[in-house]
């Protein structure tokens, strides 16, 4: 005893065959959950301002009077916060990490969402306030 | 009486993936002294506390360390909700438990591979290696990260395991407990092995009890201290024995670590067995007020996660002392006596993780 400890486990992998996934010819493996990266979703996106709060690394910044959200992916670390935080579904957590980038840009959307809603509402709010 | 000379050591170095600083004064190739420093990367974590809000601060805890990542959230957790007496429920004290066995089987097995590696044994570098991918692969089906897990949060956990999940992983652990027992018995019975790590870096128990090791290092030398016992998550309802070996050195530090693979193989079993039904998480209201340090076993040794809250969402101070800064006046120790070309295998047979010591 005591000498050929390995062997077997060594012949047993030389018929096997490589135990590593052949990346990038194969795509990396990721679970159902797997945290790649955060998309934007600009329709909905209500401008509340909760991911940016949220948010432990401050990569998120948004700009309520320009529409504008912006989020910055060499911040981000994908922790998956501000998706659970939002209240209306704009965020969600693709599986495919983000590639790798060289240059430091921050990635911005223009909020499409509030125009169509908001002169429904106002008039109603007022009708209802002169109304009582 | 030879010269003595100064060989630094570190940071940078082939065989010790870590920045930990040693300066060796050897006499010959014999080694007679040694002085550490550490200080290469520190990031100033604790201080973030006071930037973060409390429940922000769980994902800057678990980004301390890569490997015992989720260790560090649970010990941040619970000492905040010990403050704030929140009282978790039991299934997310069971998954907790689960996923922190998780974290300790694929940080042994990356220790056992590297460990191989530094006595110069690739294949059994590899193979532990390989192993350990396939925990890794547990670990993202269910959290979501590898490495990163960020399923703890104040109050509970942010995901379920599913009924028919935790069968597959029961239904994989047998086989996979019999692929880490053949690996196990290389690093326990194989003679190369045993030449290599015997009577090597020794320290006494005594002594490993005054210089305040902690963990694996502690226990190699025939102390048992290991806070599961304590029985904080589900620890309490799943019984636990440390593992204790008495010789003190590289190999007896060696065989704890492979001995608690099997240790965490069955509670991990046995926690399946008895997962209780329910919620996952409480609502946490308000914030923090008083202190507490929260301990945790971590594959390294106790974790100790001093946290002081004034009632504002922001900690007034968090102190985070790490195993493996307590086992450095060990490994200071253990040096004197060893060949140069053993060094490596004696500074990794604490199983260094300077970035959790700087923080
Ligand atoms: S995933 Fe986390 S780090 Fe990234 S933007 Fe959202 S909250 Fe910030
Ligand atoms: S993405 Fe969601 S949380 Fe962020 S501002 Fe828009 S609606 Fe609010």
């Amino acid at each position: 005893m005591g000498y050929f400890e390995m062997t077997r486990t060594v012949l047993r992998n030389l018929v096997r065959g490589p135990a590593t996934r052949q990346y990038p010819a194969v795509p990396a493996r990721t679970g159902p959950f797997t945290r790649g990266h955060v998309t934007f979703d600009p329709t909905t996106c209500r401008s509340c301002g909760l991911c940016s709060r949220r948010c432990p690394c401050e990569a998120i910044r948004i700009e309520k009077e320009e529409k504008v959200w912006e989020i910055d992916r060499m911040r981000c670390v994908a922790c998956g916060d501000c998706v659970e935080g939002c209240p209306f579904g704009s965020l969600t957590m693709e599986p495919e990490y983000f590639p790798p980038v060289v240059e430091h840009v921050v990635e911005r959307h223009t909020i499409t969402y509030v125009k169509p809603e908001k002169p429904e509402k106002k008039p109603k709010e007022e009708s209802a306030g002169t109304g009582a | 009486m030879p010269k003595r000379i100064v060989v630094p050591f570190g940071p940078q170095h082939p065989v010790l993936p870590e920045p930990i600083h040693l300066d060796l004064v050897l006499e010959d190739e014999l080694v007679v002294d040694v002085v550490p420093s550490i200080g290469y990367i520190h990031r100033g974590l604790e201080q973030l506390v006071q930037k973060r809000e409390f429940t922000e601060y769980v994902y800057v805890a678990e980004r301390i360390c890569g490997i015992c990542s989720f260790m560090h959230a649970l010990c941040y957790c619970q000492g905040i909700e010990h403050i704030m007496k929140v009282e978790v429920p039991d299934r997310a004290k069971y998954l907790r438990t689960i996923w922190s066995e998780c974290s300790r089987l694929h940080s042994h097995l990356l220790w056992l591979g590297l460990f191989a590696d530094g006595m110069g044994f690739e294949n059994l570098f590899m193979r532990s290696w390989q192993l350990r991918e396939s925990v890794l692969d547990v670990l993202e089906d269910t959290t979501g990260g590898r490495v990163i897990q960020g399923t703890c949060k104040v109050g509970g956990i942010r995901r379920d395991i599913g009924q028919e999940k935790l069968d597959e992983m029961h239904r994989a652990l047998d086989p996979f407990e019999q692929q880490c027992r053949d690996l196990g018995d290389v690093f326990l019975n194989d003679e190369t092995v045993k030449y290599r790590l015997q009577g090597l870096g020794v320290i006494s128990k005594d002594e490993a009890y005054t210089l305040g090791a902690a963990g694996p290092t502690l226990r190699g030398s025939g102390v048992a201290v290991d806070l599961r016992e304590t029985g904080y998550a589900a620890y309490g309802d799943l019984g636990f024995k440390p593992i204790v070996e008495t010789a003190g050195d590289c190999y007896a530090r060696c065989a704890v670590r492979v001995k608690e693979v099997y240790a965490s193989i069955d509670l991990i079993r046995r926690a399946i067995d008895g997962i209780p039904e329910g919620p996952l998480d409480v609502k946490v209201k308000g914030a923090p007020d008083g202190e507490y340090f929260s301990r945790v076993e971590q594959p390294r040794g106790e974790v100790v996660h001093y946290l002081r809250g004034d009632g504002t969402k922001h900690l007034a101070r968090a102190r985070i002392r790490t195993p493996t800064l307590a086992n450095i006046p060990a490994l200071v120790k253990m040096l004197p006596g060893a060949q140069l070309a053993d060094v490596p295998v004696v500074v990794l047979s604490i199983d260094p993780c300077i970035s959790c010591t700087e923080r």
